[in-house]
């Protein structure tokens, strides 16, 4: 059979998509073909319920919050572009991209400053660039469920915010979020290494 | 004239090979050796063309690509040791990151969705199908593929048509004749010709190769023959080597008259649709059917659904609940020379049977077991799952604790409390804070 091994033509922008997210082709036209078979109505784009019949997905206690990441701005619908900007961010860092990086191109979606940004808004509820004690609370309860009495939540929200709060604003800006995790490891714990 | 007379004369002589080379033979259950020879030349083909493709391809460095190992590496590492604490730490803001991990890890590939898609060749077998990210090797090779489309186009599909057309219809008109008989030994035993002659002239209408194993173990009259479910040609392959009752709907069409039909040879247990959702009148007709032990042995596929062969699913526990011995059997297909499995979302049965006559061949290997009964204290679906733990093993497949029906419903929430659970376990450890 003589085809072509690079099916990029077949993926639409599909070396935009490359350049933006700095995904190799045959890592990109995996995430295409998953993409595609997430969509099962072969409607073009994906919308929350074929997200949320990932079985492995839904029992997550964080799943609805990860979901919510892919429909920004009130959206229901994410096209394969959108799909693949939130992957990137879990691209592990490899050497291509440290190094001699044009200081004028955006900054790589897989940078450590990316993946802590997507990490706090899963906590920023309604995306107003703080997390405050009551949407840390509404978090909390998601990965606890009804395990946990309200007390115990409560003071464990209490504890968390005054540790981070530097301002003393009761809330936790993106800032603090990133000086409280200064020496964690981050690009090994939001890191998925995509094989072949 | 001339047209018409040579068309006869191809037709006739075609037909009178076709019924001396297989439906003879297949009546009395002998072979001549025409597949086998097939067979051969096909393994040395695809021995072949997977050297020359593994010459040609360079090696990536390091990274193996292997298509069981799933296309993202994994840190099963249990969720203590993911979140870096010991029990009874406190909450941190980074404990966020462990989920969102697992959680786009679901999103990029996860154990089930991939179950309902073809199993993926480590190496091409030469099918336009199954080409995926191969490259152009040479002209050779391609050389070899455009006489295999030939080949399976052209000569080997409108073969496989007349057998299965000859099939059905002798199937159809022979239980009908057959029905026609008082009930007695008489008429089993010629239900049974009927039905063995039928389903060996429809296997070779597929160039099936299928291997039995431990044929000792074959299902005995009065019980129940469970197997994992890749098509519904699973029911052609165990029904090659022996009769069994069969159950399910009852459906229009063709597949209506060849139940009708078989049913007035053979005593198979079909459903109304609205019958079969009421479990009690499912339990209480199957157990009455197996308790006469004249009857022949029901077949049953737990699984409710069509799995990739590659793993099984869970078990309902409705058949295990009849009572009586199961007879568990492990169905594996080759997927080297034809893909078995049924995506009904994506094809239907017509072009799923195109695509079955079109491949090279379908190759299986059938493991008959050991007969098992339900133990004291064991209740439906502690059995099932042991049963459908014995068939994993047997046939080398994954165990899923996923209900295959995933692909139509949501998934329960109480796997979601599990996980709840033991993330609150770390964070309050022992209920003190």
């Amino acid at each position: 059979m003589g085809s072509r091994g690079s099916h990029a033509a077949r993926i639409p922008d599909g070396d935009s998509i490359r350049r933006e997210t700095g995904f190799s082709q045959a890592s990109l036209l995996r995430l295409y073909h998953r993409f595609r078979a997430l969509d099962r109505n072969k409607k073009g784009y994906l919308s929350r319920v074929d997200l949320q019949q990932i079985g492995a997905l839904a029992v997550n206690p964080l799943g609805e919050r990860i979901i919510d990441s892919f429909f920004p701005d009130g959206n229901l619908r994410v096209d394969f572009r959108g799909f693949v900007r939130v992957l990137a961010h879990f691209r592990p860092v490899d050497d291509t991209d440290s190094g001699m990086r044009d200081p004028k191109q955006p900054e790589p979606l897989n940078s450590r400053m990316n993946k802590l940004r997507f990490a706090f808004q899963l906590y920023d509820l309604d995306g107003d660039g703080k997390i405050s004690r009551h949407e840390m609370l509404q978090v909390l309860r998601l990965m606890v469920g009804v395990q946990v009495t309200e007390e115990q939540l409560e003071s464990i929200t209490d504890r968390t915010v005054q540790e981070a709060d530097e301002d003393g604003d009761g809330a936790v800006s993106f800032l603090e979020f990133t000086k409280s995790l200064e020496k964690m490891d981050i690009e090994q714990k939001m890191s998925i290494r995509i094989l072949k | 004239m001339e047209g018409a007379e040579l068309a006869g004369k191809i037709l006739s002589t075609w037909l009178t090979l076709v019924l001396g080379l297989i439906l003879l033979p297949s009546a009395f259950g002998v072979s001549l050796g025409i597949s086998e020879i097939y067979m051969k030349i096909l393994v040395k083909t695809l021995e072949w063309a997977t050297i020359r493709i593994e010459k040609g391809v360079p090696k990536e460095s390091g990274l193996k690509s292997s298509a069981s190992v799933g296309i993202i590496q994994r840190d099963e590492s249990p969720m203590e040791k993911g979140l870096s604490g010991l029990r009874g730490r406190d909450f941190e803001l980074s404990d966020a990151f462990y989920f969102s991990k697992k959680g786009l890890e679901a999103i990029v590939e996860d154990e089930v969705t991939q179950r309902f898609s073809s199993e993926e060749l480590v190496s091409w077998n030469l099918l336009t199908r199954t080409n995926m990210n191969f490259q152009y090797i040479s002209l050779r090779l391609t050389t070899v593929w455009v006489l295999g489309v030939l080949v399976r186009y052209c000569v080997l599909l409108p073969l496989r048509v007349t057998l299965a057309f000859t099939g059905i219809s002798l199937l159809v008109v022979g239980t009908t004749l057959v029905g026609q008989l008082p009930d007695g030994s008489l008429k089993n035993w010629l239900s049974e010709l009927v039905h063995l002659t039928c389903c060996r002239i429809c296997v070779r209408a597929l160039s099936g190769s299928i291997r039995y194993h431990n044929k000792q173990y074959r299902p005995q009259k009065g019980g129940i023959c469970v197997a994992n479910h890749t098509s519904p040609i699973d029911v052609l392959i165990l029904t090659t080597d022996g009769c069994y009752a069969m159950v399910g709907q009852v459906h229009g069409g063709l597949m209506g008259i060849i139940q009708r039909a078989m049913v007035k040879a053979c005593p198979h247990v079909w459903f109304e649709r609205s019958e079969m959702k009421d479990r009690h009148l499912v339990t209480k007709r199957l157990k009455g059917h197996i308790a006469d032990k004249k009857k022949l042995p029901i077949l049953i596929f737990p699984e409710g659904t069509c799995i990739n062969n590659t793993s099984v699913m869970m078990f309902k526990k409705g058949s295990f609940e009849i009572g009586g011995t199961i007879h568990p059997v492990a169905i594996k297909y080759n997927p080297q020379f034809g893909d078995a499995f049924w995506n009904s979302s994506k094809y239907n049965m017509v072009s799923y049977l195109l695509r079955m006559m079109t491949s090279w061949a379908i190759v299986c290997d059938v493991w008959y077991m050991p007969p098992m009964t339900r133990e004291e204290g064991e209740d439906a679906v502690q059995f099932a799952n042991r049963v459908k733990s014995a068939i994993a093993v047997q046939g080398g497949l994954t165990e899923l604790p996923w209900d295959g029906g995933l692909k139509r419903a949501k998934v329960k929430d109480t796997f979601k409390e599990e996980q709840q659970k033991n993330y609150s376990k770390m964070l309050v450890g022992n209920g003190s804070l």
